[in-house]
């Protein structure tokens, strides 16, 4: 078992507890992106993003560095997260679920028009 | 090319959203297109449930589903898994009150079971369910967290199967 301490999880946990903050690490686990990419894409001010950034970087969620002038951010040090893998994965599980169920409830909701 | 749309993405799809809340929690939410009571049918009847409990991606099957599905009652799945071992899960139903509230326990881990807890919130013809796991103490939370945390990928995520399998809600 590997140990974790309670504070680095405590961390993580608040850094994913935000959408934006889980959507720049799905990105980054694509491909390294600059700040200025990021607030692109999530359509966000160069501050806000900035400000995202920090709190994930915080959590060791997120490296980043400067290269000139553009900061460069990728994720964290030496690891896949274990929390956003698990949060990731426990998503997926819900979601085919509840896909699953949708049909269930069309079906439901067909008989019940037929009456 | 293919005459039916199949792999367009429908605009109106309902998303799956999971959020870590407290230390001890986590909270997902989904809105269905039915109304609450349609929706409640099928999560309360043990038939219909059984069909969409367990996702087809999943190495499993379900043996067996029991289900006394009311305030003090309880619940069994029983799983196949990997045609090599079976799996149980059980416990009680704390409160049912139709169409809108379902709490149970997962007492299959012992006293460090989460307390799951699934809201219907009817908005116009749509429903809002929110589904919440408590967990007993932060450390169950983190254990389960940890058991995800090595370094070796294929170790990972056979964990990660493991964990997400013992943590059906």
């Amino acid at each position: 078992m590997v140990h974790h301490s309670s504070a680095r999880l405590d961390a993580s946990f608040a850094a994913l507890s935000d959408a934006t903050r889980r959507g720049v690490l799905e990105q980054l686990g694509r491909a390294d992106a600059s700040i200025t990419e990021l607030a692109e894409k999530f359509h966000m001010t160069l501050t806000g993003m900035k400000k995202h950034v920090g709190v994930l970087e915080r959590a060791g969620l997120v490296a980043t560095e400067k290269v000139g002038r553009v900061r460069t951010c990728k994720l964290g040090p030496s690891r896949l997260s274990a929390e956003t893998a698990w949060i990731e994965g426990y998503r997926q599980l819900w979601s085919s679920r509840f896909e699953e169920l949708d049909k269930i409830i069309e079906e439901l909701k067909r008989k019940e028009n037929v009456r | 090319m293919n005459a039916r749309k199949d792999s367009e993405p429908n605009p109106t799809k309902n998303r799956t959203t999971v959020e870590p809340k407290s230390e001890r929690e986590i909270v997902v939410r989904r809105t269905f297109d039915a109304p609450a009571r349609i929706v409640f049918q099928a999560w309360t009847t043990p038939a219909l449930f059984k069909r969409w409990w367990v996702p087809k991606s999943m190495p499993l099957a379900l043996l067996s589903y029991e289900a006394d599905i009311r305030t003090g009652g309880g619940y069994r799945l029983v799983f196949d898994v990997d045609g090599t071992k079976t799996m149980a899960f059980f416990g009680k139903y704390i409160e049912v009150t139709p169409h809108s509230r379902i709490v149970w326990t997962n007492d299959e881990s012992g006293e460090d079971g989460a307390v799951t807890t699934v809201t219907l919130e009817e908005a116009g013809d749509k429903t809002l369910m929110v589904l919440h796991e408590l967990y007993r103490s932060k450390e169950v939370r983190d254990a389960a967290l940890a058991s995800g945390a090595y370094d070796g990928m294929g170790e990972t995520f056979e964990q990660l199967d493991e964990v997400l399998v013992t943590l059906r809600a």
